[in-house]
């Protein structure tokens, strides 16, 4: 909202600096967003005046002008508008004004070989309006050589927020009125002139929808004369950013910035028959003054004739009834369009307007004769004619807002003890009537539709009192040290993140949203994935699946930057569908492991790529310190077609709970991402591992280490191929509990000396006495029940 | 015979012994079965017991001389063998050693550990809640209907699915909803806070469409807007590691409180860097808008299943990624989002850098 401090004084008395004056308007609660002073902006720009105008003698559209800028000198100055000639007073820009419009900075120039000292402008190169057509032309009895600024008396102009429950302030009175409380002046409310019609009014006006247009009031006033509204109004109109259209369109918009108070003026000649506000009617379409057309619906209320819909009820007027300047009869409308009527609406045809913002937040419904008597005396005032009777259609919400209240709230909820009697003043500044007693009656004014309760009541004392004088009051602690308050899924979180960065990776945090194709790639489960209706872009869209895509993304700039090798991880959620059409969010760790793993050197040799094997150590390493039992975990197959089918796998915790998956990514997979190194990721399913057993204290269990010494003894068994040599391995480790410790395989060879179709796999047997030394039987029967237990995954023992 | 100059000579030929080798040729020569002390020693036995008393310590003494020299020249030899075998051995050590990768914790996750640190020492726990969410735990029961005008200024991210309740599904504009869950789930009194991330259709300079905020909400019988201040203030105290933080609060609106509070911190421009501290009124200072919080709205408690007249408390909500750049220096949000590793490399944190009260949650630069 943006209004002239000239404007504002008209409804404070006031003799505030306007830098009081921001200050004030930030602590109530309307925040300063900018502040204007013309008269800085406007610095250089002259009332002067043209002595004579020639044809440029090398361009037809130029000419050469004589300026006379009050400086007793004639100036040159090349001028290019048409309206320039002998005579005609307008406004010239010294060398080294800035234009307000584009910030160029005026200098003597050459324009086709004729000097020019400078710039005649037009009304938009100064901000004073829209017109570019040609130069401005200031009445014959303009000061010749005055500040132009100071000639058009410009006023400094405040631009605030104001928040959705202030519709009040979205008038100047209404911010008068907070001004005024908080000790910047004395309020000056609107003076209502008292405006009999003399004749009934000639058109009838109902409403049929009372639900969508409780009350309409409206007037005649015959004998108008449109044309431009007086300087007055349009100096104030075009400093609160609204351009001046019409003295009738003036009006309206002025009483609509003034008071918070949309209304509208129809050309009566284009109404015919009763002007009702009802519902529209499927199929319904009209012209709005913004020249384009929207669709109707039933559930939206208009205000039609005998001919169609001429208005979006409380949103925006139609361009067929609208005022022109032939216009010499026109019907008034103030009524009163419930918010949540005029915001489904709004929000359906996705039109915003003026009209709409202030009724959707709420005008006063007590105010409806009072705006139509204003609106009615400033057309009689600008544009002449004769009022008829008022005719009111329905009756708008009545019932005053009481709250009960007791005072000490103000303590108990804002932290600030203010006397009663400052409560009472506070609120009847702002036009609360209070009935005091031990609780306080407090009557809400119809231009406060935010206030509900006690809390708001205690919003308006302490922010008129000032919330500075709140104290800082310790919260209560309770005594000792402070108790653990992490979750357990956050002290998961937060040991992962720091085990991937002790080992080497870098985090990244990519979006939550990405490609609908990346996405489609790494889907699974039932439903598909989230995909958003109204996504900022194509490549925002989808809700991740898997955490891949976003690091393949992010490691594609990298290796698109030069990166060589990359050690990317990210802790983050998965979205997936869950039941009861809720999202099923599972905290991830994914990593990706690009390109060389080491760089060449001149002790390794060639640089290395990343394998499945890094990847597997990664996911084997965080999964323990997550808490997962690594020796528990089983390798197995299925990683997803987003991995290399014979270079991945998926360690689970029985045969179902996956805990992570990893490997080399899928030729395809890498393609998609345009990716031409090689990648090895994994994926942590930190959801998925089971919580510890809730600790019963610190103390670790027993121990002692054996007195006598491990001895190892190896062997090497021959197997098929395709046996997996963790299988091997794991029926080795369990031959003989009671004796083997580990089992450790440090061999896997083929070729000379091994049968075809077979491999030999070597494994190193850690065995743990305990109250005695082995013998040889001893170790020839844990020999043999190694053996055996090998036998059964087909191994025998290499000659 | 002088057994002494005898014994002179055998020295002398032992230290100009050139190698192990030769030494062995002189043992042998002087020690030997055969050598000429072994020889004098023989001698021994043949002699009175007269000569044998005058003879006997001059050839013991002449036999310990010799094995004394060649013992101390042995040393000396195996000593200086190992010298030149060392110096075989030698390395050019300015040749690199093996690589060892570096990672990192990026700056958002660091931030949120510092704060959950913080409020851990004010009595904070932790709450979550989905950040696909309905529309009734992110507007409606957040005192914002469907027709509230707040709504259409949140720019939110709208899913074409509704949910069993036929709730309208989107991506949480903010952490409040956590709000409600709580409160549904744990009753009152609470202290929590929330941490996540949230999600705007807005994007340009200063904002992306994802970002992380941590929510804070205490209810209790007798919270008012004091404590709200003095826990905004401890923690950009704890935070900023500096005692002269200074807060502004401005009326303002949100419709999940009342009243409503915006709060602004007072700042300076050092070497061209907002710097956080001293009050925005003093000279070369001036406030900005750090977070929006307030007294929770009484139609939010009922939403949460508590008594309005029962209780009351104060919420915030606070950008991470916004405290993270003003406490470590980025100057562009969006690099946030990149996973650039050098700019990881740069803002990122060492995994041993985890926040402590102890140490002072910060990381010096």
């Amino acid at each position: 909202m943006k209004f002239s401090l000239e404007w504002l004084k008209y409804y404070l008395d006031t003799s505030a600096s306007v830098a009081q004056i921001a200050a004030a308007l930030n602590a109530v609660g309307l925040e300063v967003e900018g502040i204007e002073d013309p008269a800085e902006t406007l610095v250089g720009f002259r009332v002067a005046k043209v002595l004579s105008a020639e044809r440029h003698p090398d361009a037809d559209k130029l000419q050469v002008l004589s300026v006379d800028a009050g400086t007793g000198e004639a100036s040159q100055v090349v001028c290019g508008a048409a309206n320039a000639r002998a005579g005609m007073v307008g406004v010239l820009g010294l060398a080294g004004a800035v234009v307000p419009s584009n910030g160029m900075t005026l200098k003597k120039a050459s324009l086709r070989g004729v000097e020019s000292n400078g710039m005649m402008c037009s009304a938009r190169e100064l901000e004073q309006g829209d017109d570019h057509e040609g130069i401005i032309e200031l009445p014959a009895d303009a000061p010749i050589g005055a500040n132009f600024a100071e000639y058009q008396s410009t006023s400094p102009v405040f631009d605030i927020a104001i928040t959705p429950n202030r519709p009040d302030c979205m008038g100047v009175v209404g911010i008068a009125r907070d001004l005024a409380a908080v000790g910047m002046g004395s309020f000056r409310p609107a003076a209502i002139p008292d405006i009999p019609g003399t004749y009934p009014c000639p058109v009838e006006i109902r409403t049929d929808d009372p639900a969508g247009c409780p009350a309409f009031f409206g007037r005649v006033i015959r004998g108008v004369r449109n044309g431009p509204s007086p300087d007055w109004m349009q100096r104030r109109l075009i400093d609160a950013g609204q351009r001046p259209i019409s003295a009738l369109v003036d009006c309206t918009n002025y009483l609509m910035l003034a008071c918070g108070r949309p209304g509208h003026a129809y050309d009566l000649a284009k109404l015919s028959g009763p002007v009702v506000a009802r519902k529209a009617q499927a199929g319904e379409k009209v012209l709005a003054l913004n020249e384009k057309e929207y669709a109707l619906d039933p559930g939206m209320t208009v205000i039609a004739d005998d001919g169609g819909v001429h208005d979006i009820a409380g949103i925006m007027g139609g361009e067929h009834s609208g005022c022109t300047d032939t216009t010499t009869d026109v019907l008034l409308e103030v009524a009163y369009f419930d918010p949540e009527h005029i915001a489904a609406t709004g929000r359906k045809l996705n039109l915003t307007s003026d009209a709409r913002q202030r009724f959707e937040r709420g005008v006063d419904p007590a105010f409806l004769d009072d705006g139509l008597a204003l609106l009615t005396d400033l057309i009689l005032t600008t544009c002449g004619g004769e009022a008829s009777e008022v005719v009111r259609a329905g009756t708008p919400p009545a019932d005053a807002k009481v709250v009960s209240f007791d005072p000490t709230l103000v303590e108990r909820l804002g932290g600030v003890v203010i006397a009663p009697e400052e409560q009472q003043r506070i609120l009847g500044e702002l036009g609360f009537a209070v009935e005091s007693g031990e609780r306080w009656n407090i009557t809400v004014p119809g231009w406060r539709p935010d206030i509900e309760g006690a809390a708001d009541i205690v919003e308006e004392v302490i922010r008129i009192h000032g919330l500075d004088a709140i104290e800082s009051v310790p919260l209560p602690r309770d005594p000792g040290v402070a108790r653990p308050t992490a979750t357990p899924a956050q002290k998961l979180e937060r040991r992962v993140r720091r085990a991937a960065a002790a080992r080497g990776m870098h985090e990244a945090v990519t979006w939550s949203f990405i490609p609908e194709a990346d996405a489609a790639a790494f889907a699974e489960g039932e439903g598909g994935v989230w995909t958003l209706a109204n996504p900022i872009s194509e490549e925002m869209k989808a809700m991740r699946p898997s955490l891949l895509p976003g690091l393949l993304a992010a490691a594609k700039r990298n290796v698109d930057r030069g990166a060589a090798g990359l050690r990317l991880f990210e802790v983050g959620r998965r979205y997936l569908r869950g039941e009861g059409g809720a999202s099923d969010e599972r905290l991830t760790l994914g990593l990706v492991l690009a390109g060389e793993k080491s760089a060449r050197g001149w002790a390794s040799g060639k640089a290395a790529s990343f394998d499945a094997y890094d990847a597997k150590a990664e996911a084997l390493a965080l999964l323990s310190e997550a808490g997962a039992r690594a020796d528990k975990l089983q390798v197995m197959g299925d990683a997803g077609p987003q991995f290399h089918p014979g270079q991945s796998a998926t360690l689970r915790l029985g045969p179902k709970n996956v805990l992570a998956r990893f490997g080399m990514l899928h030729p395809t997979t890498l393609r998609q991402f345009d990716i031409d190194v090689p990648v090895a990721a994994a994926e942590v399913f930190l959801d998925a591992i089971p919580g510890r057993k809730a600790a019963s204290g610190f103390a670790r269990s027993q121990y002692a280490p054996p007195a006598l010494q491990a001895v190892t003894r190896d062997f090497a068994f021959l197997v098929a191929n395709d046996l997996p040599a963790g299988d091997l391995v794991r029926v080795v480790a369990s031959a003989d509990k009671a004796n083997i410790v580990a089992a450790r395989l440090f061999d896997d060879f083929r070729g000379q000396g091994v049968p075809e179709g077979q491999k030999s796999l070597a494994i190193e047997v850690t065995l743990q006495p305990g109250e005695k030394s082995y013998t040889e039987d001893d170790l020839k029967a844990i020999s043999d029940r190694i053996t055996a237990a090998a036998a059964k995954q087909g191994a025998t023992l290499r000659a | 015979m002088d057994y002494a100059q005898t014994g002179r000579e055998a020295q002398a030929r032992i230290e100009s012994a050139a190698d192990l080798d030769a030494l062995e040729a002189l043992r042998v020569e002087f020690l030997g079965k055969q050598g000429s002390v072994s020889g004098l020693l023989k001698t021994l036995g043949k002699m009175t017991p007269e000569e044998r008393k005058e003879k006997g310590p001059e050839i013991h003494g002449l036999r310990e001389t010799v094995s004394n020299a060649i013992a101390a020249r042995k040393d000396a030899l195996e000593v200086a063998a190992l010298a030149a075998q060392l110096a075989e051995q030698t390395i050019d050590l300015s040749l690199p050693a093996p690589d060892a990768p570096t990672g990192s914790v990026h700056p958002i996750a660091q931030v949120m550990d510092e704060l959950a640190e913080i409020f851990a020492d004010l009595g904070f726990a932790v709450a979550s809640g989905p950040e696909i969410e309905d529309d009734w735990h992110n507007f409606t029961a957040l005192n914002m209907p469907e027709s509230h005008p707040a709504r259409a200024m949140h720019d939110t991210f709208y899913f074409p699915d509704r949910d069993a309740q036929d709730r309208e599904m989107l991506l949480r504009t903010h952490t409040s909803p956590v709000q409600i869950r709580t409160m549904l789930d744990q009753g009152a009194p609470l202290r929590i806070i929330a941490p996540g991330r949230v999600y705007r259709s807005d994007s340009d300079a200063t904002h992306t469409p994802m970002f992380h905020q941590i929510e804070g909400l205490v209810i209790d019988r007798d919270i008012h807007l004091g404590h709200l201040k003095w826990t905004l203030e401890t923690l950009l105290k704890a935070f900023f590691e500096r005692d002269d933080i200074v807060l502004r609060l401005r009326p303002s609106y949100f419709p999940f409180t009342e009243p409503s509070v915006e709060v602004d911190t007072g700042f300076s421009f050092v070497d061209g860097r907002r710097v956080v501290g001293g009050s925005g009124d003093d000279a070369g200072h001036s406030w900005m808008e750090l977070l929006g919080s307030g007294m929770v709205n009484r139609n939010v408690l009922i939403a949460g299943g508590l008594d309005p007249d029962e209780w009351q408390g104060f919420a915030f909500g606070v950008g991470v990624d916004r405290l993270a750049m003003l406490k470590y220096g980025m100057n562009d949000l969006r690099a946030f989002f990149d996973g650039d590793v050098r700019w990881l490399s740069h803002y990122g944190f060492s995994a041993l850098d985890a926040p402590t009260l102890s140490a002072g949650v910060g990381t010096p630069a």
